[in-house]
């Protein structure tokens, strides 16, 4: 049903989106805490910097992390060099960027579903001798799940139409880095490729219809036992 | 057990100045029309609120105190709350919920004791359910539950039954009227239902605008409060504790308390049996001379204490039988028409004599 080189380009996004949205995951759940939870001087300024990936330029953030994760740079050439960690033209670079994109989608949703949780439970739980780490892994994440799935099926879903970040950065590499719409950018770009242009396109309306149907499944499931 | 609670606190214009003590188990209502601060005061008590100024300390331990800056957290207090919409933990089960706090009590009630709680609230059949599946009854049930499993010190019961239609809350009062006579833990009940009030609490507290307007003991206490400071409620009257003395053969049982002795329809607690009577205030006729020919079985001899008007009309006439306080409400025209004036020898026609469906405390405190 698909070529090799169309399998290829699906299984490496899968791959990418996969541990992009496990590598934002953790860093998501501690912003969304901050803002929801914490109060300090300088959180809109904090509140800002976390969304500016989803109002930036994909390019820019390519060409930021060009900037401090090209090899040559002072923390990529360290992370090459000591710990033998290659991003730049890596699929793991791929994954940084779409990571880092779409980090504030799933820091929205969690950051929602923590503001809109009732603050009785968590209380309730303090008073039947719960601490705030106990409280927080017991009451306030499970209740949070379906918005943190929420956030892990947008994420993914972004992740892989994520385009811009991804070639400035990693470039455009088969079988590398060559993502899903990198592939299809290519196939267009070549004389006699729409027909492959139209097949990889049709993929990813698949690809997102199959996310956004996972999601409202299981969202719907988790809110009927909760409720 | 002991509670003491002297706190400060305003938001913006409204003040909290509260100091008061329990001593006893059983329930001390906190008792007061809704917005008089009594939610605050459990909050500060639990340790979910921290008050500007002021000392808790709880058996001994100063779980709060501002001078010192000392701040025991609500997990450490050991005073366990049940709140009014019931707060069970939705993504866990029934069993879950009542084993949550036993988990991590410090000195965990033995699994013979968990049988007795589960039979003691009727919630041995709703454990492999989940809080959506319960109605608002069995809700209330095993917040109760998991509040007792929890090994308290104290049990913080704010406003429990409000959120019941009444039907539900008949169903739950009988299983509160139990774990106020068989539970060793003193609880603050926060209530604005004198009907509660009278069914169920030992002590009273009441709230008015973020300060104590009185407090002592239920028994003492209420009959010399104000129609008018209770909120209007038709439970307003006297609570008295009573033991059945006689069970007779025209079809009544005879119950004494400290002041003489009334007569009920037969009810199948043994001789000996100590119960919560009410007398509502409503329910008390006044008569200058002995009535004869009337159908009221119970006619106490009484001495006024005082009179106060109570509205346009009404006047309340609280009145003293043997050591006994009575509170009657009659209309400022018959007290005329009776000349009634403190000091007056009368007698209290008592309508109606409304006895718990529960047996009362075992002890006498």
């Amino acid at each position: 049903m698909l070529t090799p080189a169309e399998s290829q380009a699906l299984l490496l996004s899968l791959k990418v989106s996969l541990v992009a949205v496990a590598f934002a995951l953790p860093f998501a759940v501690l912003g969304a805490l901050l803002l929801a939870r914490a109060r300090f001087p300088g959180k809109p300024l904090v509140d800002g910097l976390l969304h500016l990936p989803l109002v930036l330029p994909p390019v820019v953030m390519g060409y930021l992390l060009l900037l401090v994760f090209g090899t040559r740079a002072p923390i990529g050439a360290w992370l090459l060099h000591d710990l033998g960690l290659r991003l730049a033209f890596d699929w793991k670079g791929a994954a940084l960027a779409a990571a880092i994109i779409t980090f504030p989608f799933q820091l929205r949703a969690i950051r929602l579903s923590l503001e809109s949780m009732d603050k009785g439970l968590s209380e309730a739980a303090a008073t039947l001798g719960a601490g705030p780490l106990d409280r927080l892994l017991n009451v306030t994440f499970p209740l949070a799940l379906p918005g943190i799935l929420v956030g892990l099926v947008t994420a993914f879903s972004a992740s892989l139409g994520e385009f811009g970040a991804i070639i400035t950065f990693v470039s455009n590499i088969p079988g590398e880095t060559q993502t899903l719409p990198l592939a299809i950018y290519s196939a267009i770009q070549s004389p006699g490729g729409e027909v492959e242009a139209a097949r990889l396109s049709l993929l990813s309306i698949v690809l997102a219809l199959i996310g956004l149907t996972v999601a409202e499944f299981a969202g719907r499931r988790l809110r009927e036992r909760y409720r | 057990m002991s509670v003491e609670c002297a706190i400060r606190h305003s938001f913006g214009a409204f003040a909290l100045d509260v100091e008061f003590g329990v001593e006893h188990r059983g329930i001390t209502a906190l008792f007061g029309p809704s917005g008089a601060g009594k939610t605050t005061v459990t909050n500060a008590i639990a340790g979910l609120f921290r008050p500007h100024e002021g000392r808790i300390v709880l058996d001994g331990e100063t779980v709060f105190d501002s001078t010192s800056g000392r701040f025991v957290r609500p997990q450490s207090r050991g005073a366990v709350a049940v709140f009014q919409d019931a707060r069970l933990f939705p993504h866990m089960t029934v069993k879950q919920n009542l084993f949550f706090g036993w988990r991590r009590a410090k000195n965990r009630v033995a699994l013979s004791e968990v049988e007795r709680v589960f039979d003691l609230l009727g919630i041995g059949a709703l454990l492999q359910r989940r809080p959506a599946k319960l109605s608002g009854g069995e809700k209330s049930r095993v917040a109760l539950g998991r509040a007792l499993l929890a090994s308290p010190r104290l049990l913080l019961l704010d406003e429990p039954l409000a959120a019941l239609d009444a039907q539900r809350k008949a169903e739950i009062m009988p299983y509160l009227e139990r774990l106020r006579d068989d539970a060793n833990i003193p609880m603050i009940y926060v209530t604005h239902s004198l009907d509660e009030v009278t069914r169920l609490a030992d002590h009273l507290i009441v709230m008015q605008q973020g300060r104590i307007g009185a407090q002592g003991s239920v028994f003492d206490l209420l009959p010399r409060l104000e129609f008018e400071t209770l909120g209007r409620e038709g439970a307003y009257g006297a609570v008295l504790r009573a033991t059945v003395s006689q069970h007779r053969s025209d079809g009544l049982s005879m119950l004494g308390f400290d002041g003489g002795t009334l007569a009920i329809p037969k009810i199948s607690r043994p001789v000996g049996t100590k119960l919560r009577v009410r007398l509502r205030a409503e329910d008390i006729m006044l008569a200058r001379d002995e009535p004869k020919a009337i159908s009221a079985n119970n006619i106490l001899p009484a001495i006024v204490d005082d009179v106060r008007a109570d509205g346009p009309s009404h006047a309340d006439v609280r009145l003293r039988c043997g050591n006994t306080r009575l509170v009657a409400r009659i209309t400022q025209s018959s007290v005329a028409r009776l000349g009634i004036a403190p000091g007056q020898h009368l007698y209290a026609v008592i309508k109606s004599v409304i006895v718990d469906p529960q047996r009362g405390r075992e002890t006498d405190d």
